[in-house]
């Protein structure tokens, strides 16, 4: 066939313009990620404000006239033979008030393993004012077999927090790691062992 | 072409009669029994009849352009084809009305994004194929089933009144009170949905979402899952039994204690005492039950499964092979698949009951004397397998 | 300048015709060639789509097991919507802007032939790829045509790799067919064309290829991140490394949403060219129009999240969702109340292409309600995932989009072949394809309402009326397309050619109908010169 038209200078500089577009959004797609997470950060959404510590602004008031309840739950992802318990069903906390609670962990599988407790705040509209300034779901937990152990969290509640909040919930998902294991072996930071 | 414009004219109204008949009862969304989902039916009214006037003046112009204007009607074209004015009024009237919409929604949607003080918390979470239910301060906790027969399922025996819809352990809730849900999912998403309480919210595994309804009328609502969850999507409903407070106590009292577990679809007993041996006809009969009930869905009542997602019972190595494979499989379960950790979901009898049945079934009992595999477990055996 | 070239190599062309044999399809760069492919290519699979449709509302018959098992079931509802989508409208769309465009601008072929054929071609084998996972040991692809993660991740079938390449594939088709076109558009109209001139078929075609320009590259992340979760260990979508399956709904649906405009623009092009035509008026209000459709577009990137307000999300997202969501039925109204403008006070008749235009007038018009319903955050909890939006987006997409390509099939197909069809025979077809089409899809409003969730192969009792009324509309409007097949085939292989002018339709405008009929191979090889502006003569 000689139907075929030659790639004027302008077309090659549209081609151009448009692949380089292409290329621009298949990146975009990957950039959606971080961006994805920095906005979840920024409303609290899916916990992603709550993996990760937050420093105390010394200044911060106590805001004894209202308290907050704060649920504690807590989930075994698929089959994980793990008992994962709060200590305490749930608190009442003043916001501003640091507070410190804890999980009661013990591995049951028979044998070593690795674990990540994910955290989830609910309700979503007021789950970004839950900030924590230490908790095991920084990092991943190794745990032997057999091993139990006390799992401190320490939170506080924003003063910010919407004046309709009344009750809040702190969920942990615990998960088997054992795909996403990191490069270290042994992780048990944040706990204390039994 | 008179006779197409009739019928054009004809189709047009049908039209409107079958979105009329939207309105009436019966086809129509529940007006339901908590004052979202009553909120949220008149919303959906609202909206419904703007459309019903919008749709009344395009269509009416339309059908009247149609018979008036037919070429065989000897009508000759205008020549317009452009008016500023026009064109802005047909902008901004419907930004008006959408505005006017949009108003009701926004406080619809604060109501329920409320966030008073809930009187009772329970957590609610999908599996492949079941919900599980936590009452987070009663300490009850039990997993919620499809309890139609697959006899129903697959046409050889006649259809209840609340097939697909009926459940073994239903949610119980009290009347008049605001119930908080915590919304997760165990494998996928999941998606718990029960029109009349006008609740929807997304089970996303490893996340949990929180959502409430406040009952005022006594009765049995029904829902559905509603997010593709795989192969078994539509066996996996949801009742909820609206109680009186007292009612709701007693239920408390009667399923906070020991007896709840003796049912069969409950918490594990670890605590339970060793049960005195069993018969194999009667190990057989419950585990027949069982089976039918909890592993018929995936493994088919004919054992032949539905390979390779959902492998075939019969004559697999498995369940005729060594009982511990078979007993730590169903205790624990398989990661990434459908086969859940069952040791959490049934007690020690029933659990020997299943094996003890499988063992048996489908020609796998001579398979397994021939290869001298144990066939009838005890539930001290489920119980020793567990530690 | 792109006139003058095509100057210089006219005289290379003027008059062989085709090659002859299965080559000819094979190395054609013949866009007229090339469109037919496409057609034909979506004829073959709307059939296929339409088999799947046909078992899935079989199974939906009566409550209980009817004929399949729940989840080869799944399998068909996720092939008939992958199919449907990618195989049957995007190529049929793509097939008229192949044939048309060149015609419509002047222009003697695409800017990129050669870049046009492979576009064509990777499309059989993307679908022979995605077909093969239903003859493969193991389920197919069977977790509908929206994948979640995790289904489709951690407990998908092993066939999703193929899935995943398939829509890799297509992906790249598409991206080379919109290039293609924005090219062609940009720098081969006839001398005289200017924007503000050009058909609005062509308008609504170039939006339709920057929206897959922008959004086919998100897909292709979005399936690359599944296979690196599926196989690399990485954790996009899975929380326990650190990634959440709500980020796959808005990476799928930030592709999602605009491709329901990709499937609908160029639908809402032919409109504009058929109406006019058949109402012997010109279109009114052109600018509008145009503006309304790159309206429609940029709103269409930006409001994903409506499809995930059940996923939990504050207030505030939701409630911005819900206003950008709310504001796309002004542009979209704005079109409708265009169309009806432009039939009033017209000197109308009523051929199958305008029956099928007026069909989809209507019937979009149903769709846009329900979406509106769809858009109010509140009332949409009670509607998401159910019967409610399955019958919205097959009223939107049946009318939007099918309806469209029908009738641009029997608008142009005189044009094309030659051959003038049987009136009589597209007007059973219309008829009996409009009933079929709301008795089937009309039920499944109220079936939505009542609480059947969508995606279930097996039903509570109190489903059963209507969906027996579905299942009959389903298989009226799927035997209905036997006519449409025959019509196309009697038309393409009729000896009885060559008996049509070239203006074919009397009212019709537009350089298209200043060519014989059927077109000759080479077309526009000496660009003809507008003086009077397209839109004015």
């Amino acid at each position: 066939m000689n139907t075929k038209i030659p790639a004027t200078k302008n077309n090659k500089r549209l081609i151009t313009i448009l692949v380089c577009g292409v290329i621009f959004m298949f990146g975009f797609c990957y950039m959606l990620v971080p961006l994805y997470n920095i906005v979840c950060k920024q409303i609290g959404f899916n916990g992603k404000s709550a993996n990760s510590a937050t420093l105390v602004n010394p200044n911060m008031q106590v805001d004894t006239s209202r308290t907050i309840k704060v649920d504690f739950s807590t989930t075994m992802h698929g089959n994980l033979n793990f008992k994962f318990i709060p200590l305490q069903r749930h608190i009442e906390v003043h916001p501003g008030e640091r507070k410190l609670i804890y999980f009661y962990a013990e591995n049951k599988t028979g044998k070593d393993i690795t674990v990540q407790a994910i955290p989830s705040i609910t309700p979503n509209d007021a789950a970004r004012f839950l900030k924590k300034t230490e908790c095991f779901c920084f990092t991943q937990q190794y745990f032997f077999k057999g091993e139990k152990a006390d799992m401190p969290v320490y939170f506080f509640i924003d003063p910010a927090v919407p004046k309709e909040t009344k009750e809040m919930t702190l969920s942990y998902t615990l998960f088997d790691e054992t795909e996403f294991i990191k490069k270290q072996k042994h992780f048990t930071k944040g706990r204390i062992d039994l | 072409m008179h006779n197409y414009i009739s019928r054009l004219t004809i189709f047009i109204s049908t039209f409107f009669i079958a979105v009329a008949a939207q309105a009436t009862p019966g086809i129509n969304m529940p007006y339901g029994v908590t004052p979202i989902s009553n909120d949220i039916y008149n919303l959906h009214m609202a909206c419904f009849y703007v459309c019903c006037v919008i749709g009344a003046g395009v269509f009416g112009v339309l059908i009247y352009s149609l018979i008036k204007y037919r070429k065989s009607n000897g009508a000759k074209a205008a020549l317009f084809h452009e008016h500023i004015g026009v064109e802005m009024t047909w902008t901004i009237i419907p930004t008006l009305i959408l505005i006017a919409l949009a108003i009701p929604a926004t406080i619809v949607l604060k109501h329920i994004h409320n966030t008073d003080e809930s009187g009772l918390t329970i957590k609610v979470t999908g599996y492949q194929w079941k919900w599980k239910y936590e009452y987070l301060d009663q300490g009850i906790s039990f997993f919620s089933n499809l309890s139609t027969p697959q006899d129903q399922i697959n046409n050889l025996a006649p259809k209840n009144e609340w097939y697909l819809l009926e459940v073994d352990n239903p949610v119980v809730v009290p009347v008049d009170t605001k119930v908080k849900l915590l919304v997760t999912a165990d494998d996928v998403i999941h998606d718990w949905w029960v029109p009349e309480l006008g609740v929807k919210q997304d089970a996303i595994p490893g996340f949990i979402n929180e959502n409430w309804f406040l009952a005022n009328k006594i009765g049995t609502y029904r829902g559905q899952c509603g997010e593709l969850c795989g192969v078994n999507h539509a066996f996996m409903p949801i009742v909820v039994e609206v109680v009186s407070k007292a009612d709701f106590e007693k239920w408390v009292k009667s399923h906070g204690s020991a007896t709840f577990a003796s049912s069969s679809l409950t918490a594990p007993t670890t605590n339970a005492k060793p049960a005195a041996l069993m018969t194999e006809a009667d190990l057989m009969k419950l585990g027949k039950e069982q089976y039918e009930k909890t592993c018929a869905m995936c493994h088919q009542v004919t054992g032949l499964g539905l390979p390779p997602t959902f492998p075939a019972l019969k004559g697999s190595s498995v369940v005729t092979g060594p009982l511990s494979a078979e007993d730590s499989l169903v205790i624990h379960g398989k990661k990434g698949t459908a086969m859940q950790a069952f040791g959490d979901q049934l007690d020690d009898k029933t659990l020997a009951a299943v094996i003890t049945y499988t063992r048996h079934a489908w020609g796998n009992e001579e398979l397994n004397k021939k290869n001298k595999y144990p066939t009838t477990i005890q539930p001290q055996d489920i119980a020793k397998a567990r530690k | 300048m792109s006139e003058s070239i095509v100057l210089d190599h006219a005289t290379d062309h003027d008059d062989h015709g085709p090659a002859k044999g299965f080559t000819r399809w094979l190395f054609t760069t013949n866009h007229k060639d090339i469109g037919t492919l496409y057609l034909y290519f979506s004829l073959i699979m709307f059939f296929v789509g339409g088999i799947m449709a046909l078992i899935v509302r079989a199974e939906l018959l009566e409550p209980g097991k009817v004929l399949i098992n729940p989840e080869f079931f799944n399998q068909m509802t996720t092939m008939h919507g992958l199919i449907m989508v990618f195989g049957v409208i995007m190529p049929a769309m793509a097939g008229l802007a192949n044939w048309m465009i060149p015609l419509m601008i002047g222009a003697p072929d695409m800017a990129l032939p050669r870049l046009n054929n492979w576009s064509f071609w990777l499309l059989p084998f993307a679908f022979t790829m995605l077909a093969s996972t239903l003859f493969m040991s193991g389920p197919a692809p069977d977790f509908g045509w929206t994948f979640y993660a995790p289904l489709s991740t951690t407990y998908g079938p092993k066939s999703t790799d193929f899935f995943i390449f398939a829509i890799h594939m297509m992906g790249i088709s598409s991206i080379m067919a919109s290039l293609n076109i924005v090219v062609t558009i940009f720098n081969m109209r006839a001398p005289g064309m200017g924007w503000m001139n050009l058909p609005v078929f062509v308008w609504g075609w170039l939006v339709t290829a920057f929206l897959l320009l922008a959004v086919m590259p998100v897909l292709a992340g979005c399936v690359t991140m599944m296979l690196m979760d599926r196989h690399f260990h990485t954790s996009f979508f899975d929380a326990a490394g650190g990634g959440d399956p709500s980020l796959f709904q808005h990476v799928f649906w930030f592709f999602g949403h605009p491709e329901v405009y990709i499937l609908i623009l160029p639908g809402f092009g032919v409109i504009s060219e058929i109406i006019p035509t058949f109402s012997r008026k010109s279109l009114f209000g052109y600018r509008f129009m145009v503006v309304a459709t790159v309206i429609i577009a940029l709103l269409g990137l930006v409001v994903w999240g409506h499809h995930m307000f059940t996923t939990g999300a504050p207030l505030e997202a939701q409630l911005y969702f819900m206003y950008a969501t709310m504001l796309i039925a002004v542009p979209t109204g704005i079109k409708i109340f265009n169309w009806v403008a432009t039939i009033f006070k017209g000197s109308i008749s009523f051929e199958t292409p305008m029956l099928f235009a007026l069909g989809f007038l209507v019937m979009f018009t149903l769709g846009g309600f329900s979406g509106l319903m769809l858009g109010l955050v509140p009332a949409d909890y009670q509607y998401r995932d159910s019967y409610f939006v399955v019958a919205h987006f097959h009223y939107v997409l049946v009318s939007g989009s099918l309806f469209t390509i029908i009738a641009a099939v029997y608008y142009w197909l005189p044009k094309w072949s030659g051959h003038m069809y049987s009136e009589k025979l597209g007007q059973i077809h219309f008829w009996l394809t409009v009933i079929g089409m709301n008795l089937t899809f009309m039920p499944m409003h109220f079936l939505g309402l009542a609480g059947m969730p969508r995606r279930i192969p097996d039903y509570a009792l109190q489903f059963t009326d209507f969906n027996q009324y579905c299942t009959v509309g389903a298989f009226i409007f799927g035997f209905a397309q036997l006519i449409f097949l025959y019509i196309i085939l009697k038309s393409c292989f009729s000896k009885d050619k060559g008996h049509v002018s070239a203006q074919v339709w009397e009212g019709a405008k537009g350089l298209e109908w200043t060519l014989p009929s059927p077109v000759p191979y080479h077309t526009f090889a000496t660009p003809p010169v507008i003086t009077t502006g397209h839109r004015e003569y």
